[in-house]
């Protein structure tokens, strides 16, 4: 991502939560109806309307504007709509999320935010007219407002107002800026914006604020003029516009209604009083909140930290683990009799382990943003394809470290398009072999010790075990002569994870084009996880995503070769043992293996792999360690263990870039460096 | 402000302008610019990593900061040469790249004026790609190294091919 200034960048964040809450409440309201989020979807867009006119985001704010018109006519008139005109909206207003989508993506990769909204706006306003001509206003007073306030100037939240007399004491007041102030005009407009909270605004000058230069020219001669009711004393609201930024002096002064009167003939503008329409909806949401669906959304006191100095934060962490344990274990102690510094170490090993899990905490995002995400992906994917589908989404409140959430999004999506469009049938076929009209997809996450599962379910017809040993007999993944009862069905269907692999006949929009599932199981590679798919024909196919929790910190064996040390991560560590010379078994190439409880291990000689010159080449001397990954083992052959302990990981300098067989590099107790090894990589090396 | 701190690096650089900072590696005296270097240390125990080129030792611990080390020697294919106590690494940073050059001995700051400064002369049309020019003090000759082919891209391709 670009760097943006701070304000873009914290529009872009905010507008990307509101969309993404937004997109939320749509699907719920397709299915539940819209009497519980109107207000919700309300307030979202004119927050989002008035942040992007702020920023001078026409084109945004435009959209909002129209969507926002929309909601409004609901909240006031409440019309019952067929189900033809609900998908209708929701298709029209998903239309405009995705526009906002793409600025805001354009924005955020420091691009121009060009995108034209006309066409959409005009379909936005037809279908409002069109819903307005079919449900004719209930309430007769409240009529003739839509129709101007539709016509009121693009960046005020207009409302004309019908009330008759002032129910507050009327005032004037001159807001002058100082002079080195800097977009005087988005400074006023911030005036405005901060102070409707406070009074409402009757009437300003200049009109025109932002963009104006005539405005500019008034603004920084004589300063802007409102007049409004409030009923609040002189001194309060002297003090609230004072509190904004660049504000030199304020005059405040009470004028005469009929001032007022004529004032308000030219144009009379309420600002809308977004705070009351807050606790309305808040209220709502409060009264619905029995629903699960409230009970898992609902907001938390937080703050928004930048991931750089997580990472920061992380780093000093891991040097102090590193740190304590110099100290603690310094080499110079060894032999004394020291009680008292030992309870105070261990007090400082209790803290700084504790510091270090709940840093590993806050890195911690649950994925329920992500999961949400889908909703709207196999809602659009199953008018595309016209698939009845259901999506249901168990464990969402999992966490897992951030890094890895931004690496799973993509392959997520990519799992459950390909179980919509491959996996289930089209509803005839359904129908035919007897299976419940709705297609069910299951995304699920859960914990199993120090990893994160996340499946993808479907009932759909399930992989073709056949089709798929042909077409990889084809491509010469499978020698010609190898009998098809000796693969087991996880191996055939691991094909399908090759580069170029889909069986798919047909190219449609959505997946088939063959470059899908090796980039899935690339980016989860990259994350250190793996892919593994089960599948029963006619039942449907179970794809696990099998992802560590966190990337930074590992539990580790560390090995001594010779000189050299090395770290093991505990999790892919079967077991340690020493051999005996005589279970060793070498072919003529002097490839050297081990059977294991009848199972027959290749032996990997990490003095030789990584030629490190060591005294101890006899098997009964050093020792053995059987890791596993993927299902394939090797048994690994070092000199002595040296001991378990929690390292930090740390990438290897640029400089050397990646090296085989190894993930990283960290630093131990006594300062020394020891290499972590890539298990994945050394069981694949001598697997194929 | 921005000015005042453009004048400060001005100076900074001006101060760092024409002074080389010299070492041995074997009878030769070779001398790289002084804006690159970060920090002088002693030799400590080096972490073996496998594949690499020889001349690549392997990384140290440097507070914390793991940095790869080069030894000069090795880099112009001399013999290699047991460390001793006046074994130095020469930590230096090029666009962001911090590696530590592994010297027989460093000896001393210089200040070699421009005009002290002459190109390499062409011997069999070959110019030794790693000499960016000789320096002249008083009788003496310094080599003055081109960091950036030291560790240049040629060779990192290589380092990447690896992978």
């Amino acid at each position: 991502m670009a760097q943006l200034e701070p304000m873009l960048e914290l529009f872009v964040f905010e507008t990307n939560q509101l969309i993404g809450e937004l997109e939320e409440k749509l699907l719920v309201s397709e299915q539940e109806g819209f009497t519980n989020s109107i207000n919700e979807i309300f307030r979202i867009m004119h927050t989002i309307k008035g942040s992007a006119a702020m920023m001078l985001f026409n084109n945004i704010a435009d959209v909002a504007h129209s969507v926002e018109d929309v909601f409004f006519y609901f909240r006031e008139e409440h019309p019952e709509l067929t189900a033809d005109e609900n998908s209708k909206l929701i298709d029209l207003v998903l239309e405009a999320v995705d526009f906002i989508k793409m600025e805001i993506a354009k924005i955020e990769e420091g691009q121009e935010s060009n995108g034209n909204a006309g066409t959409l706006n005009q379909s936005l306003s037809r279908f409002l007219e069109e819903l307005q001509v079919k449900h004719p206003p209930q309430n007769q007073t409240k009529a003739p407002k839509k129709k101007e306030s539709q016509k009121m100037s693009h960046n005020l939240t207009a409302q004309v107002s019908t009330k008759e007399e002032p129910v507050s004491a009327s005032f004037q007041a001159q807001v002058l800026f100082s002079t080195d102030c800097d977009c005087i005009d988005l400074r006023a407009f911030a005036v405005l914006n901060n102070f409707k909270n406070r009074a409402t605004i009757i009437s300003y000058s200049p009109q025109e604020l932002i963009d104006n230069d005539d405005s500019i020219a008034i603004l920084k001669e004589s300063g802007l003029n409102i007049i409004f009711d409030s009923a609040l004393t002189i001194e309060q609201l002297e003090e609230t516009l004072l509190n904004n930024a660049f504000v030199k002096e304020v005059r405040i002064g009470p004028i005469a209604a009929s001032e007022v009167a004529v004032q308000s003939v030219t144009k009379e503008i309420i600002l809308d009083d977004s705070e009351v329409k807050l606790n309305e909806s808040e209220a709502k949401q409060q009264s619905s909140s029995n629903s699960t669906e409230n009970a898992l959304t609902a907001k938390q006191s937080m703050i928004s930290v930048s991931v750089n100095k997580l990472d920061v934060l992380m780093d000093l962490v891991g040097e102090l683990v590193i740190a304590e344990a110099m100290v603690t274990r310094n080499p110079e102690l060894d032999g004394l009799v020291l009680d008292n510094f030992h309870k105070a170490a261990q007090q400082l090993r209790k803290i700084t382990n504790e510091l270090q899990d709940v840093v590993m905490s806050i890195r911690m995002v649950p994925l329920t943003q992500t999961f949400q995400k889908m909703n709207r992906i196999v809602r659009d994917m199953s008018r595309k394809l016209n698939k009845k589908v259901k999506l249901e989404i168990v464990g969402e409140e999992t966490e897992v470290d951030k890094n890895i959430i931004e690496h799973i999004s993509d392959p997520l999506m990519h799992l459950i398009r390909n179980s919509m469009d491959h996996g289930l049938e089209s509803n005839e076929e359904r129908k035919q072999k007897g299976k419940p009209e709705y297609g069910q997809i299951t995304l699920e996450a859960k914990n199993a010790g120090g990893d994160v599962l996340i499946l993808v379910k479907d009932d759909g017809r399930g992989l073709d075990r056949e089709k798929i040993l042909k077409k990889a007999r084809a491509n010469g993944l499978v020698a010609k002569d190898k009998d098809a009862s000796e693969i087991s069905d996880r191996e055939v269907y691991s094909y399908i994870l090759l580069p170029g692999f889909s069986t798919k006949e047909e190219v449609s929009e959505f997946s088939g084009r063959g470059v899908g599932m090796d980039v899935v199981a690339k980016s989860i590679e990259k994350i250190g996880g793996t892919v593994i798919i089960d599948s029963t024909p006619e039942v449907g196919t179970v794809i696990t995503l099998k992802i560590p929790l966190t990337l930074a910190i590992i539990d580790g064996m560390t090995v001594r070769v010779g000189n050299s040390q090395y770290t093991v991560p505990t999790t892919s560590i079967r077991e340690s043992f020493r051999m005996r010379p005589e279970d060793l078994i070498a072919d003529p190439d002097g490839n050297e293996m081990i059977l294991i409880r009848g199972k027959c291990y290749p032996i990997v000689r990490l003095h030789e792999r990584f030629q490190v010159k060591t005294d101890i080449d006899q098997v009964d001397q050093g020792i053995v360690m059987m890791v596993e990954s993927n299902d394939k083992g090797v048994c690994l052959f070092a000199d002595e263990l040296l001991g378990e302990q929690q390292v930090v990981v740390k990438a290897l300098p640029n400089y050397i870039k990646k090296i085989k067989g190894i993930a990283g590099c960290t630093l131990l107790g006594n300062g020394s460096i020891s290499l972590i090894l890539d298990v994945a990589n050394l069981c694949n090396e001598l697997a194929s | 402000m921005s000015e005042a701190i453009d004048r400060i690096t001005d100076l900074e650089e001006d101060t760092q302008k024409g002074k080389f900072l010299t070492f041995v590696v074997g009878q030769e005296v070779y001398g790289i610019e002084i804006k690159f270097v970060t920090e002088i240390i002693g030799i400590q125990s080096i972490t073996e990593v496998p594949e690499l080129p020889n001349y690549i030792r392997g990384i140290i611990n440097l507070r914390g900061k793991i940095i790869p080390v080069m030894d000069v020697r090795l880099r112009f294919k001399k013999e290699f040469l047991e460390y001793n106590d006046r074994t130095c690494i020469i930590v230096i940073d090029i666009d962001g790249v911090s590696i530590g050059l592994i010297v027989d001995s460093v000896a001393e700051v210089l200040v070699i004026p421009d005009e002290d400064i002459v190109p390499p002369p062409h011997v069999n049309k070959v110019q030794n790609r790693y000499i960016k020019a000789i320096g002249k003090v008083g009788a003496d000759i310094k080599l003055l190294l081109d960091c950036q082919q030291l560790l240049s891209e040629e060779e990192l391709e290589v380092l990447n091919d690896l992978g």
